[in-house]
C-alpha cells in the first residue's frame, strides 16, 4: 500500500536562505511519527509544504498516492497549527462548539450551511477530547490546556486519516500535557495516523512509534527503539540533558 | 403626535432603506472588527466621494460610478497588501487620500455642483426617491445574502487564516468577497446616512455586540438587532427634535454603545 504521505528529494528555501534540503520521508498509516529539531531547523516549514500552504522549489510531495499540488480531499488531514492557543483573540466572539464545526467546512460543498447531523459530529468529537461540557463557552474563556483540546476536536471532528500537529503543548502545564499525548496515544491506538512536531525531545515518550530529526536534512529517521539506544543521536538534537522516558 | 409620521410615506421608506442598511453593515462591520480592518470601511468612503465628484463633474449618475471606484479600490488595496506587504492601513490610509483629493479638486474645477456633493457626505435619508429606495434594498439583500451563504467560511478565514487555507478554503477570494460588500454596502449608505456617517454603521453596533456574546451566531444577532434600533430609534428622534436624520442614527447608535458598555461592567462586576 502506498504511504499516507510521501516525500522525496525535497528542497525549499525562503529566497536565498536554504531551509529543508534533499528531505525524504514516508508516513504509513498507524505511524505515530515525532519530527525533532531545534528552533529554526525547518519542522514548521516542512508541515506547511504537507498541508499545501507553501510550495517546493524542487522535489515531489504525494498525499494519499496523489501530488500534493492537485490534492483536493484536505479533510483527510487535520491540523493544528504552531502557537494555535496564544492566537486567540480574547475579543473573539466564538463558542466552543463554533470552532470545532470549522473542522467540517472542507468536507461540505457550497452552501456550507450547518446540519443537525453536523452539530451531533462536533459533540462526538467534544466528548473524544473530554471537553463536551463546554460546548457552549466561549474559546478564550477556557484554559490553555482546554483550547488545545478544543483545535484538536476540529482537527478530527471530521474524521481524518492523519493528525499533523505543531508544537501542541507549548504553554500547556506539565501535568495537562501528559493527558494530552495520553489522548494522542488512544487516537493512534484506534487507527489515526500522528504526525507531530516539537523541539522538545522530552515529549518523545511511550506513544511514539517513529522519530525524526531534522535539522535542515534529515538527519535521523527510524524508530523510537533504535533512537533511545542512540544516546550521539539525542545530543546532534541540542537537549541531552533530557532524559528520554520509557514507560 | 409624532405617531403620525408612521403613516407619511417618506417615513416609511426611509425606514425601509435604513433598516436594510443597518442589518447589512451591522454584520459586515463584525468581520471587519474582527479582522483589525475597520478603517477599510471608512477609506472607502473617501473612494467613493472621489467617484460621487467625477460623476457629478461628467453629469452622469452618481452611484454607478461611485460602487465602480469603490469596488475597484477594494480589489487594489488587497492587491497591494498582497503584493508590497504594506501594512492594512497604510494602504488604505493611501488610497483614501487620493480619493479625497481627487474629490475636492474636481468640486473646486467645477464649483456649482458643490451643494449637490454635500448632500452625499450627510446623506438625506428622508428624501429618499423610490428608485433608489428598490436600488439600496436590492443591493443590501444582496450583501445579506451573501454574507448568509458564507457565513462559516467567513468566520473560519477571519478566526484562523492559516488553518482555513490548509483546509482548502479560498481564502483570497472570500477576502475579495468581504471587501467587496463593503464597497457595496458603503454605497448604499450614502445616500442614506451619507459617506461621513456610513462607516459608524459598520463600526458601532458590531463593536457593541461584541461585549457581551459568547458566540459568532449570538454576536451576529445582537448586532444586527442594535444597527437596527438604531436607525428606527434615530429616526424617530430627527422627527421629534427635528434633528438631520444621519446625526441622529449616529448618535443613538453611539448612545446603544455607551449603554451595552455599561451593562457589561455591571455583568462582570
Ligand atoms: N515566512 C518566512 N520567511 C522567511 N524565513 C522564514 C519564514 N518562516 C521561517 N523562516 C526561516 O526558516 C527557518 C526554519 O523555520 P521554521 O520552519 O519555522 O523552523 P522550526 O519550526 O523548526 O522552528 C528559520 O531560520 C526561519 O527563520
Ligand atoms: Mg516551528
Amino acid at each position: 500500500m502506498a504511504p499516507l504521505i510521501s516525500i522525496k528529494n525535497l528542497y525549499f528555501s525562503y529566497g536565498e536562505q536554504l531551509v529543508l534540503e534533499n528531505i525524504n520521508l514516508d508516513v504509513n498509516r498507524g505511524d505515530f511519527l515525532a519530527i525533532l529539531g531545534p528552533n529554526g531547523s525547518g519542522k514548521t516549514t516542512l508541515i506547511k509544504l504537507i498541508l499545501g500552504l507553501l510550495k517546493p522549489q524542487k522535489g515531489e510531495i504525494r498525499l494519499f498516492g496523489q501530488p500534493s499540488a492537485t490534492f483536493k480531499e484536505r479533510w483527510r488531514i487535520g491540523y493544528v497549527p504552531q502557537r494555535a492557543i496564544a492566537r486567540v483573540d480574547p475579543v473573539f466572539p466564538v463558542s466552543v462548539a463554533e470552532v470545532v464545526s470549522f473542522g467540517l467546512l472542507p468536507k461540505k460543498s457550497f452552501p456550507r450551511f450547518m446540519k443537525a447531523s453536523d452539530w451531533e459530529a462536533v459533540r462526538r468529537a467534544l466528548r473524544q477530547v473530554e471537553m463536551e461540557a463546554y460546548e457552549r463557552r466561549k474559546l478564550s474563556q477556557l484554559s490553555g490546556g482546554q483550547q488545545q483540546r478544543v483545535f484538536i476536536a476540529r482537527a478530527i471532528v471530521a474524521q481524518p486519516e492523519v493528525l499533523i500537529l505543531d508544537e501542541p503543548t507549548t504553554g500547556v502545564d506539565v501535568t495537562t500535557q501528559e493527558r494530552f499525548y495520553d489522548l494522542l496515544g488512544l487516537l493512534n491506538q484506534k487507527g489515526l495516523t500522528i504526525i507531530i512536531v516539537t523541539h522538545d525531545i522530552g515529549i518523545v515518550n511511550k506513544h511514539v512509534k517513529q522519530v525524526a530529526c531534522l535539522n535542515r536534512r534529515l538527519v535521523y529517521h527510524g524508530t523510537h527503539e533504535e533512537f533511545c539506544s542512540s544516546p550521539r543521536l539525542k545530543e546532534y538534537v541540542g537537549e541531552h540533558h533530557l532524559v528520554v522516558h520509557r514507560h | 403626535m409624532f405617531w403620525d409620521f408612521w403613516q407619511y410615506n417618506f417615513f416609511l421608506r426611509a425606514l425601509v432603506a435604513g433598516f436594510f442598511l443597518a442589518v447589512a453593515a451591522a454584520i459586515l462591520g463584525l468581520y471587519l472588527i474582527l479582522r483589525k480592518d475597520a478603517m477599510l470601511g471608512h477609506g472607502l468612503t473617501h473612494i467613493a466621494f472621489a467617484g460621487v465628484a467625477v460623476a457629478l463633474f461628467f453629469d452622469v449618475v452618481p452611484f454607478p460610478v461611485a460602487l465602480l471606484a469603490a469596488g475597484l479600490a477594494a480589489f487594489f488595496i488587497l492587491k497591494i497588501r498582497e503584493k508590497a506587504g504594506l501594512y492594512g492601513d497604510t494602504a488604505v490610509a493611501i488610497f483614501s487620500s487620493l480619493g479625497m483629493a481627487v474629490g475636492i479638486i474636481l468640486a473646486s474645477v467645477a464649483k456649482d455642483f458643490n451643494v449637490n456633493l454635500l448632500s452625499f457626505l450627510f446623506g438625506n435619508i428622508l428624501a429618499i426617491r423610490d428608485i433608489e429606495l428598490y436600488g439600496a434594498v436590492f443591493l443590501a439583500f444582496g450583501v445579506i445574502g451573501a454574507l448568509i451563504f458564507f457565513y462559516h467560511e467567513l468566520i473560519y478565514v477571519t478566526f484562523d487564516e492559516e488553518s482555513a487555507r490548509a483546509a482548502g478554503l479560498a481564502v483570497d477570494r472570500l477576502d475579495a468577497l468581504l471587501a467587496l460588500l463593503t464597497a457595496i454596502t458603503v454605497v448604499i449608505g450614502m445616500k442614506i446616512v451619507g459617506l461621513l456617517l456610513v462607516s459608524a454603521l459598520l463600526v458601532i453596533p458590531g463593536a457593541a455586540a461584541l461585549q457581551l456574546a459568547g458566540s459568532f451566531k449570538k454576536c451576529t444577532l445582537l448586532a444586527v438587532v442594535l444597527g437596527a434600533v438604531s436607525v428606527v430609534g434615530g429616526l424617530n428622534l430627527a422627527i421629534i427634535l427635528n434633528w438631520p436624520a444621519s446625526g441622529a442614527i449616529v448618535v443613538t447608535s453611539g448612545g446603544i454603545f455607551l449603554l451595552v458598555a455599561a451593562l457589561k461592567r455591571l455583568r462582570s462586576a
